[in-house]
């Protein structure tokens, strides 16, 4: 089983109808293909654009319609072009419901750090701070750890992307919701133990007396996988 | 006021050492003749204020490439490897500032704005050394407006005087880079007779823009 596919799939049972939602470049993207049946999201891209939705089929490329990583897309019938202060206003206004974000590191008071790594990797924020900051809910969609490190910390060691509290963390082995009390595991996946969870964390975890098993079905995974 | 003009004219009118705002979001939108035109012409030591810097040899990029550019404004420059190479040597400063940020000071420099108070970068590197007001019990970061010597705007049409639309996610930063600079250069895909774009779709009214770039001749056989 992918845990990319698993993260997403996860991920995609956060949204609900009506919502207005900003996908983060790489996995987030993928939440797009595990939508519920029965849930009309709207995809909001913050170089512009409301309705976006994949290329229909090769070839079908136009140079100006693109999502924020370049990449050419298609759009559903209503779809809306937006210029740059009104697209974050969106975003920074409270009218975007979900925004769904890599991280690099995530820490005990559910901070986050993802846009720079200092002498090493410069990309720049981009939108990152401003939809941490102004989204109604953030959930960082990650790898659990990093080359065997944990990327759920005490503390960030890189610097932040803001000071708002994250609402939850979705990896390949857990759930993690960030409270005033701390980082609550809400959920395991198939098959994790909270043990496990507890030995790729770098984080004091709250464990709960009954952790149940993410809502996705078996069957389902392994038709993904497949 | 005749408006259209050959590239290579709108271009000699920008001095060496230049602050420019160009519109374009990894390349889409950017008005690539005009930044051909730069190139050409090697003009030199110029301040870019933009989103990105797009990759070597796309875009601005291309400015980048060549080392025509001493600093750059941008939100983001993980796209062009190039950019951050000569950041590190210490031959190109860079300003990184929040997209949503970036907007609103352009927005504050053409709008006669003293500055934008966001919530964005509050508490991280981007706060240093600014100024943090509190208004109602929130706490905001005083962001100040910038403004720019010259606009270049890539747009879909622009009639005879100037009105300007957009074509999809190619609108970006080029409708609020249209009112922050000194002088505005647009670079339409097409020139249209006045009365074509409908006053209901005119995105950049034409009192703003004083140059249109002339459409490119097709040349049909050799």
């Amino acid at each position: 089983m992918d845990d990319k596919v698993l993260i997403a799939k996860r991920v995609a049972l956060e949204l609900k109808d009506g919502d207005l939602v900003n996908l983060g470049i790489g996995l987030p993207t993928l939440v797009t293909k595990y939508l519920p049946a029965g849930i009309d999201v709207h995809f909001q891209a913050e170089n512009g654009f409301i309705g976006m939705s994949p290329l229909p089929e090769q070839g079908m490329e136009d140079e100006f319609l693109t999502d924020a990583g370049g990449n050419p897309v298609g759009a559903i019938p209503g779809a809306v072009s937006l210029d740059s202060t009104l697209s974050f206003g969106l975003i920074r206004g409270g009218h975007l419901d979900v925004t769904v974000l890599g991280g690099l590191e995530v820490d005990e008071e559910g901070h986050i750090a993802n846009w720079i790594v200092p002498g090493k990797l410069i990309p720049g924020m981009g939108g990152a701070m401003d939809l941490v900051t102004g989204a109604k809910r953030v959930i960082v969609a990650m790898t659990h750890t990093a080359k065997g490190a944990p990327k759920i910390v005490k503390k960030c060691s890189l610097p932040l992307t803001s000071v708002r509290r994250v609402n939850l963390i979705v990896t390949e082995l857990a759930v993690i919701e960030p409270t005033d009390a701390g980082l609550v595991l809400r959920e395991l996946a198939p098959g994790v133990t909270a043990k496990q969870v507890v030995d790729a964390t770098g984080a004091k975890l709250i464990i709960p007396e009954r952790v149940p098993v993410m809502p996705i079905k078996e069957e389902t995974l392994k038709a993904v996988a497949a | 006021m005749e408006k259209v003009t050959a590239v290579t004219r709108a271009v000699e009118m920008i001095p060496d050492g230049a602050r420019l705002m160009i519109g374009g979001f990894l390349a889409v939108g950017t008005p690539h003749r005009l930044v051909d035109e730069l190139v050409r012409q090697g003009k030199k030591n110029l301040t870019i204020i933009a989103n990105d810097t797009a990759r070597p040899g796309l875009g601005i990029g291309r400015l980048i490439d060549t080392k025509q550019v001493r600093k750059i404004i941008v939100s983001h420059i993980g796209t062009n490897p190039e950019t951050g190479k000569q950041i590190i040597a210490g031959t190109l400063e860079a300003e990184l500032v929040p997209q949503g940020t970036l907007a609103e000071r352009i927005r504050a420099g053409g709008y006669g704005l003293g500055g934008v108070l966001t919530p964005t970068g509050l508490g991280t590197t981007v706060a240093e050394g600014k100024q943090t007001i509190e208004v109602n019990g929130k706490l905001f970061l005083l962001e100040l407006p910038l403004r720019a010597d010259f606009a270049l705007l890539g747009a879909h049409r622009s009639d005879y005087r100037g009105n300007l639309d957009y074509d999809l996610t190619a609108r970006n930063f080029n409708a609020v880079m249209a009112l922050a600079a000194d002088h505005v250069i647009a670079e339409p895909e097409e020139i249209v007779p006045v009365g074509c774009i409908s006053p209901d779709e005119v995105i950049t009214p034409f009192v703003l823009v004083d140059h249109i770039i002339e459409q490119q001749r097709r040349v049909y056989g050799r």
